[in-house]
Parts: structure tokens; sequence; C-alpha cells
């Protein structure tokens, strides 16, 4: 293997992972954030561009690609950890650091992998390490949902192996570059792909399993999943119109659920799918500011969701509440949180100077400018929904709207550290993007403060916030309930069973009538073997010698006449 | 007694609210006096956003509310499933 003085990003994080197994106490806290720091002046040393190989049987692996695009991933994913460990540093649960520490590692790989088998391996190591941090809620709930999403992501890997396998076999490389929506092997890997990215109706383990995660689970759960699935798209399938509509939809449909979900980790669950739909799109347009665009909002959405997802896992910690039906009036003793909860709803709304805007507004200008109309219009749509439910809703159900009674604490100082640090980063970022800017794969020419594109947003903004002021004063909001809403897991988790339980209710008398006639018919069989063999059979009877003197004669007679015939 | 908070005051909410409608009002107006250069023909409509935004909120809640009919579940729905 070939390097120079770096180490494989992820193997820095599997190595953090074990120190961190085998510590305890203060010392374990020290290794934990040293993991992403380490990682980061790790990158440091890792040239633009630089590729290791190793050879492997027949296939040459690479193992680690580092160009522009992975790097930018591999650098949010690191910002990511680092926030997200900061934020879970309270916990006294060695488990969750470890997988943490694991999860992230593996998307490290996933992002670097420059052959498609790597890619498999670490796709797989994304679900495995990903799902204890739903199962360390230790709920029974939370103990069926990450069941439910270990078997979709393994899945999930399982039709990617399969769309490689027949990759390989058709062109004989297994390097992971373009590959286009072209017969039955890319089919395969997009569908794997898409059940990672959430593309519609293969969405669902996603609002499922997130919201049931532990606190400081969901922050990494969404960090990266998706993310890694977004980054597979924009290798091999930049520019695949299809991508366009599926993006679209993907914007559109989650935020009507989102508007009558009572959890607020489901709401934010639902407008993960919303934001990856902004990002889809522009890896389907193709172009050099749509790509630029959807890693931009890669970047900003990781952050900024992280501290809304903080936000309302601070008020889950504090309140053992999260159902906006029992929250309410939070400002008044966290106000802190609540501000910062703020800061991310005007980041995912993408208002001026907050992160969002950045980036979302790329995607936005390449639609119009590669004539989707319709699709601009779409996306337009899902904006002004965005910073309905996620902007508006969040934080308002949880910190204002009716006074619940609970007078919660702000949580522990280390949560709203990393709360602190996402926010600073999302100011930073929108007011400031050019950073941002430099990293992105293309040269950007994009001028997010324009003042067309300002004045437009903060009236689409400012009326969707006219319109709840308005729905709520008449009464037209519909309130929040303690309530579930179906949704395509509906066909795995009640259609599914039952019609299979109805299934076998049908089938029971049937199966029983066959069994009732077969045992009938092998008891007679059973008894006439048994008058002929049994103790009274003809067969058991004993024969006098005269009589077996006839029978050989009589055989005899036959054989003579036979053989004159 | 507890201290009074912020929003626990009607006037203070009362403020806000109409420091808001202010805004509103002047960003919908900004329009007559504002020339956007534009790429999609719509875009020049007088309000277009400001009228986009308030639509497409409403129209989402509504259908939203709507959904509830046909989506909604009690809190315990998939609980026996387990």
């Amino acid at each position: 293997m070939m390097m120079t003085a770096s180490l494989h990003p992820a193997l820095i994080f599997f190595l953090g992972a074990l120190a961190v197994a085998l510590l305890r106490g203060r010392a374990q806290s020290v290794a934990l954030l040293l993991v992403p720091v380490a990682g980061a002046l790790n990158l440091l040393g890792l040239a633009e561009g630089e590729v290791a190989r190793v050879t492997l049987f027949d296939y040459t692996l690479t193992p680690l690609r580092a160009d522009r695009l992975a790097l930018l991933f591999t650098y949010v994913f690191h910002l990511a950890t680092f926030i997200g460990v900061i934020f879970a540093l309270n916990v006294r649960d060695t488990g969750q650091h470890v997988a943490a520490l694991l999860y992230a590692g593996s998307a490290l790989g996933a992002v670097l992998a420059g052959d498609l088998i790597t890619l498999f391996v670490f796709w797989e190591l994304l679900a495995v390490t990903s799902v204890f941090l739903i199962w360390a809620r230790r709920t029974p709930r939370a103990i069926a949902a990450g069941f439910r999403y270990l078997i979709i992501q393994v899945g999930s890997g399982l039709v990617l192996l399969a769309g490689v396998l027949v990759h390989v076999q058709q062109t004989g490389s297994v390097a992971f570059e373009f590959i286009g929506l072209d017969g039955l092997a890319s089919w395969l890997i997009f569908l794997a792909f898409g059940i990672k990215c959430a593309f519609p109706f293969l969405h669902n383990w996603l609002t499922d399993a997130y919201p049931e995660a532990t606190p400081s689970g969901t922050v990494f759960l969404s960090a990266f999943t998706t993310k890694v699935a977004v980054y597979a798209l924009a290798r091999a399938f930049p520019g695949t119109e299809l991508l366009v509509y599926i993006g679209a939809a993907m914007t559109a449909f989650p935020i009507f659920f989102a508007v009558i979900e009572n959890d607020l980790r489901r709401v934010l669950s639902y407008s993960i799918i919303n934001q990856v739909g902004f990002m889809v799109t522009g890896v389907g347009i193709g172009t050099e500011m749509a790509l630029n665009g959807s890693t931009a909002h890669v970047f900003a959405h990781i952050i900024y969701k992280a501290l809304l997802l903080m936000s309302t896992g601070s008020v889950l910690l504090m309140t053992g509440r999260i159902n906006g039906s029992d929250l309410g009036g939070l400002y008044k003793t966290m106000p802190v949180t609540a501000g910062l909860c703020i800061v991310g709803a005007a980041s995912i709304s993408a208002f001026p100077l907050f992160s969002g805007f950045v980036s979302k507004s790329m995607v936005m200008a390449a639609a119009l400018e590669e004539g989707y109309g319709w699709i601009w219009l779409v996306l337009l749509f899902a904006s002004a929904g965005v910073f309905h439910h996620a902007g508006i809703k969040v934080p308002f159900f949880a910190f204002f709207a009716h006074d619940s009674g609970i007078r919660a604490k702000e949580p522990p100082l280390n949560m709203l550290v990393a709360m602190g640090l996402a926010a600073f980063l999302c100011v930073f970022i929108g007011s400031y993007p050019w950073l941002l800017y430099d990293l992105l794969p293309f040269p950007v020419e994009y001028h997010p403060f324009d003042s067309t594109h300002v004045v437009a947003q903060m009236q689409l903004l400012f009326f969707s916030a006219l319109a709840f002021t308005w729905l709520k004063l008449t009464g037209l909001y519909p309130p929040e309930l303690p309530s579930v809403n179906i949704d395509v897991e509906w066909f795995y988790r009640r259609a599914a069973p039952r019609l299979l339980t109805g299934l076998i209710a049908f089938g029971r008398p049937i199966d029983l009538a066959f069994r009732r006639i077969a045992l009938v018919r092998v008891e007679r069989a059973i008894a006439g073997v048994f008058r002929v063999h049994g103790p009274n059979g003809r067969i058991a009877r004993t024969w006098e010698t005269g009589s077996k003197v006839l029978t050989v004669t009589l055989l005899f007679v036959i054989v003579l006449v036979l053989a004159y015939l | 007694m507890e201290k009074k908070h912020i929003f626990d005051k009607p006037e203070n909410v009362k403020r806000l609210l109409w420091i808001f409608y202010a805004i509103c009002a002047g960003l919908f107006l900004i329009d007559a006096v504002f020339h956007r250069h534009v790429i999609h023909a719509w875009e020049n409509l007088f309000g277009f956003y400001s009228v986009f935004g308030f639509v497409a909120c409403v129209v989402l809640v509504l259908v939203a509310k709507e959904m509830r009919k046909v989506l909604m579940r009690k809190d315990n729905y998939y609980d026996d499933d387990r």
C-alpha cells in the first residue's frame, strides 16, 4: 500500500473506538474528543488527489481516493463527529460512544472508497454500527425500530452487492466511477443508493428509526447515512434526469407529513428527507453549479440539522418528552436552548445570513437555468414548507405556544457548547460562504447576496410565516395531537403481517383436511401390509413341506412350457 | 409567584405581531420599486414570491389537515405488533 504521511482517515476512527472501549471516565472523554481532532490533523497531511491501492486476488482495490468531492465530505464528517462527541460527552454509555465512532469511521471509509467492493464493505458497516445508536435507547419501541432499520439497511447493501457483481461481470472493473442508468447492474446499484438516500416509498426506515434513537444517537444518524448516499449518487449518477424528479418529490411529500406529526424529532426526520431532496435534485441536474449546490447543501445541512436535533434532544433529555402536544413554554427556563434552536431553524429555512441560504439557492438557481421551471416551483413550495414545519413548528411548539407548565432546566454545559459551536458555524457559513465555496468540487460563480435572491427569499419566508400566523389565529391550524400517522411502513408493519396471519388462518383448515386424508391413506396402507405381513398374515403363515414341493414343481412346469414356446 | 415572562403579557405578543405585519407589508410593496433580474416569467408578477409563500403554506396546512382523516391513528397504534 502506498501512503505518504497520512493514515487512512477511517483507521483513526476505528482505533479511536477501540481506545474509547477500553478507557473509562475522564480518559474516555479525552479520547472521544481527540479522535476527530487527530483525524482533522491527519486530513491536513492528506494531499488532494491522493490514491492508495492494494491488490486482492485478481482485483485492484482502492481503499483511498481523496479527490475534491470525497474530501469535502470527509471535512464535514469530521466536523459533525466533533460536534456530536461534545454533545454526547455526558452520556455514560461506552457502547454508544464506540458505535458513534465506528459509524463515523464507516462513513469516511465509504466516501473515500475508490472501488465498489470497498464501498460495499463500508456500506454494510454503516448499517451494523449505527443500529446500536438506536438500540441504546433500550425501549421496546427502539429495539423493534432498530431491527426494522437493520433489515432495510443490510438489504440495501445486498442489493448493492448484487449490482456490483453484475457490474464487475459486465465491465471487468471494480472502479467506483460514473455509472449512469444503463442496464441491470446500474439499476441495482441505483436502487441500493436510493434506499439509503430515502427515495420516496423507500424512505420510511428513516422516519421510523431516527426518532427512536438516543438524543445524541439521532445527531450522529442524521449526519452520515443519507449523506453517504448523496455522495454515492453524485459520484455514480450525476446528470441522471430521473433524479431531478425523485429529488423534487422528496422535497415536497415529507412536508405534509411533517405538518401533522406530533413527535418533534420525527418532524425533523421528515425534513431530512425534504433537505436531501434538494441535494438529489442538484445531482440530477448535474451541471457544475447544481453539483456545487448539492455538495454545499450537504455541508450546511449536516450542521444545522445536527443543531436542530441537538436542541430537540436537549428538550427530550431534560423533560422526558418530545411530543408537540406535551411541550410548550420552555423558553422561560431554557432560553439558551430556545435561541440556539431558532438559529438552526433559521438556517434550515434558508434565511439570508444563515447557512441554508447560501447552498440551497444554488440548486434552485441551477434548476431555473436548466429550464426545469415546474421543478423550480416544487422546490419553491418545499422551501416555504420547510420553513413552515422545521423553521416555525419545531421551535414554536417546543419553546413557545401554550405554557405546558414544564419548568425544565438548560441541558448540561457540554451540550450547550456543542449547540453553540454548531450555531456559530451556521451563522459563519451563512454570512461568509466563500470558505465553503472554495472547497466545492467546481469553481463557484454564484453570488448568493445578490439583492434579487435576498428580497425574493425574504418575501417567501415572511409570507409563509404570515400564513402560519393567520392559520393559528383563526384556529384553522391543525392542533398537535397525540397520534401516529401511517406511512409506507404500514405496508410492512401492518398489512404484510395481517395478510400473512390471514393466509395462515385461511390455509389452516385446508391443510388440516389434506393431512386427515393423508393420514387415513397411510393408516389403510399400514393395515393392508399388516394383513399380509402381520403375525396372522398370509406371508407369515407356516407352510407344509408338501405344499412347497408342489409349488416348486409347478414353477418347473411353467419354465418348461415357456422354454418350449 | 413565578416571574412574568416576556410573552406572558398579551400586549408584548401584540406588539411583536404588529412589527411582523409591518415587515410583511414592506416586503410586499417593495416589488413596486424593486426591479429584479429574472429567469422565470412568473418572477415578474407583482408580489409573486409573497403570494406564493402565503398560498403555498395555506394549501400545505389545509391538505395536511385533510390527510389526517386518512392517516391518523391512535398513539399506540403499532405498539401491539412487537
